[in-house]
């Protein structure tokens, strides 16, 4: 398509010409712009998706947001660019956008020949299939056969090669770059299964069954194949950026944990918690040693949230999606989410 | 001679700085070396990027196993193959189409090309309602609407279409049956090529005799009878292996039999008529070029219709048609990329997946840059040697 091969060509070109690294050239790059650029999902509910305005939601776009947040004071600081799954990692490499925050599964490959680095994770997910009830289907041991819808160049492709060849069963792909087209694919019946992380599954039942077809014609299948941390990322070469980035998401599930959220962030100035404190910067010095505002969690909390409010927003109770926390619950409640100390 | 006499009077002393020869030859060595410079810089300066950011590099990676799975490969591929064999697969993907794409084209443009050109109003209206339609409209949306007009107006593989039990259609494609793969099979197609071959020279042998004496010989039909007796032939003589391979459905999908896939038919279906409106106007362009009096002179000595487009026309026409024809053969095999768009899994989509898994851009557009380039020049070079064989020969 003329938009990926024009990414190709930026991105190559890119590789091509640049010139020499500095340390820090990347936050150096971004100050001098004023704007973050953010390479987000190009449509996924609750993730990252853009309204009839134009104005970008979800939780992959709430990581950029606070970043700006951290970094000028001001969360709507950001470009965001639409980046299918096959152009998303060029598109970080050649420099075209400064963070990568787009559903994208943190592994050893990505992380070292790609010469990309990951900051924390934002989800915990596991792919997972959507199937249509007519079929009857209620395992994903029974799908021998099966003619699956599924992105390319994601791990989802890998896994669900993997795991048809552990299962011994055979299946045949239907791959198709833009996350519309292979929904519309699904959805006619072109596919007998859809299989991509759980939380792009119930994403799509949730916001993408096409009428008059009803979300509970579908079910999610129990199997869960596969762990997808997905988390941010930046390319190797600025650990200054790669440490605000990483900051931030500990930022907001360490307000989270202390109980700072939007709404009382300013009486919790006055806290007399050393901790809450220190976080919120009243202590000064965090800042400093992050190269950033003193106020930084303060502006990220009271622009963007705590990371809990952030997923309810999102893809929790209060959105359409309606997943449950499960593996993304804080570690005091049983879940992963587990920040490093603000100190 | 006099030109001679006249280049040795010019010729005397000047200093190196005002001699043409050494002008040219010096610009001649800067370009070459500033263009050398170039590329030593950009492929030095890319080294260098790749490593500061430790993202790898080098062609390594073709022997890992792929992990993909791909959903339409002429030869047996599964994801625990390589790297290369997933771009063979892409490859070979590519040149089916595109091959298939400029046979078909061919023939469907010709045909609307001389149907526009018709004396029937009705067809030539029709045709030239084809023409407009299809080469106005950008060949990616007629991708997507084959694609959704497949994928939504069949049903599913449980409520195939069915014709005579053995034959289905769906929105998985069409299914056929095919003979079970038997040792005679390879044996049948040689003996197709050596049928085409000898069709060939039975073609050049006619020719002469009719020229030397004026008799004909049915060589077109002796030729098809050629080239499809041999393998029949051989198929008889290899005991008539006659086991087919019969699609039932099991399960989700059909097994058995083979499968046309509804990403491939949308890919080859727009490619096919959208270049044939193009090649319809070459084909009309080249029959227009020619003078009426060719028209006339052929009728007035009795031949058929069909005998003057065939023998007159046709001949001389090809001289103007066969220059644009090389574009739009590449311009086939070109556009077949825009397979990604609908999933069909071609070379472009192959090298796509294997730049995602392995991070390495620069090295996998270098191998579709190459794989392109070679396909092209191949079609350049074989439409250069027939355009100068049938060029006028001047003696």
């Amino acid at each position: 398509m003329k938009k990926f091969s024009l990414a190709w060509a930026v991105g190559v070109a890119a590789v091509l010409m640049s010139g020499n690294a500095m340390a820090g050239k990347d936050l150096d790059a971004i100050k001098a712009r004023g704007s973050l650029i953010c390479g987000v999902p190009t449509g996924i509910a609750g993730f990252g998706v853009a309204d009839s305005q134009g104005k970008w939601t979800g939780l992959d776009v709430d990581v950029c947001r606070a970043v700006a947040a951290a970094i000028f004071g001001d969360s709507e600081k950001v470009k965001y660019t639409p980046l299918t799954a096959q152009q998303r990692f060029t598109a970080l490499q050649s420099g075209e956008v400064d963070i990568l925050s787009n559903n994208t599964t943190a592994t050893l490959t990505r992380d070292t020949a790609l010469g990309l680095d990951f900051t924390a994770v934002t989800y915990y997910d596991g792919q997972g299939f959507m199937v249509n009830k007519k079929l009857n289907v209620k395992s994903a041991k029974e799908l021998n056969g099966a003619t699956v819808c599924v992105a390319p160049g994601t791990t989802t492709e890998l896994n669900l090669a993997d795991y048809f060849r552990a299962q011994k069963m055979s299946f045949k792909p239907v791959v198709i770059e833009k996350v519309d087209e292979i929904r519309a694919a699904f959805f006619s019946g072109r596919c007998d299964v859809y299989t991509t992380d759980a939380s792009g599954l119930y994403a799509t039942r949730a916001a993408n069954v096409p009428p008059p077809a009803k979300s509970d014609d579908f079910i999610i299948l129990p199997e869960i194949i596969s762990k997808e941390p997905l988390a941010p990322a930046v390319r190797h070469g600025d650990q200054q950026f790669e440490d605000i980035v990483r900051w931030t998401q500990y930022a907001m599930l360490e307000a989270e944990e202390y109980g700072i959220n939007s709404k009382n962030v300013d009486q919790m100035l006055k806290s007399d918690n050393p901790t809450i404190k220190r976080i919120l910067g009243v202590t000064p010095g965090m800042g400093k040693a992050l190269g950033v505002d003193e106020k930084w969690v303060v502006n990220i909390v009271k622009q963007v949230g705590n990371y809990g409010e952030s997923f309810d927003r999102n893809v929790g109770a209060g959105s359409i999606l309606k997943i449950d926390r499960g593996l993304n619950k804080l570690w005091t409640q049983g879940g992963l989410q587990y920040a490093e100390p603000i100190r | 001679m006099a030109v001679e006499t006249l280049g040795s009077v010019q010729r005397r002393k000047v200093a190196p700085w005002n001699d043409p020869i050494i002008r040219g030859w010096t610009f001649q060595i800067v370009v070459i070396a500033l263009v050398g410079l170039l590329a030593w810089y950009l492929v030095s300066n890319t080294m260098a990027n790749l490593e500061r950011q430790k993202i790898a590099s080098g062609f390594d990676y073709l022997g890992r196993e792929a992990g993909f799975e791909i959903g339409d490969s002429m030869i047996s591929y599964s994801p625990a193959n390589t790297y290369a064999r997933a771009i063979l697969v892409g490859m070979l993907n590519t040149l089916k189409v595109a091959g298939l794409g400029i046979v078909m084209a061919t023939i469907l443009g010709t045909l609307i090309g001389v149907g526009r050109l018709s004396s029937n109003w009705l067809l030539a209206k029709i045709c030239e309602c084809y023409v407009e339609t299809f080469r106005n409209v950008p060949l990616l949306l007629w991708l997507f609407l084959f694609y959704k007009l497949i994928s939504e107006a069949f049903p599913g593989p449980r409520q195939a279409i069915s014709v005579l039990g053995s034959i289905f259609l769906s929105n998985r494609g069409l299914y056929f049956p095919v003979p079970v793969a038997d040792p005679v099979h390879r044996w049948m197609g040689v003996a197709l090529l050596v049928g085409i071959a000898g069709a060939v020279v039975l073609h050049r042998w006619a020719k002469k005799r009719q020229a030397a004496t004026g008799q004909p010989f049915p060589s077109i039909w002796a030729g098809f009878g050629l080239a499809l007796g041999l393998p029949i032939l051989v198929w008889l003589l290899g005991g008539a292996p006659a086991a087919m391979s019969w699609p039932a459905l099991k399960g989700f999908n059909f097994e058995g039999g083979t499968v046309i896939q509804p990403e491939f038919t949308a890919l080859l279906l727009g490619l096919v008529l959208y270049t044939s409106a193009f090649i319809a106007e070459i084909v009309r362009s080249g029959i227009l070029a020619l003078h009426k009096g060719q028209t006339e002179a052929a009728t007035a000595i009795g031949l058929s219709r069909s005998q003057v487009i065939r023998l007159v026309l046709l001949p001389q026409a090809l001289r103007v048609i066969v220059p644009p024809m090389t574009s739009q053969y590449l311009n086939i095999t070109k556009d077949s990329s825009l397979a990604i768009a609908i999933g069909y899994p071609d070379l472009v989509a192959s090298v796509n997946v294997t730049i995602n898994q392995t991070g390495q851009a620069v090295e996998n557009v270098l191998i579709i840059m190459a794989a392109y380039l070679t396909v092209s020049l191949s079609i350049s070079l074989f439409m250069n040697w027939y355009n100068k064989q049938i060029a006028l020969r001047e003696r």
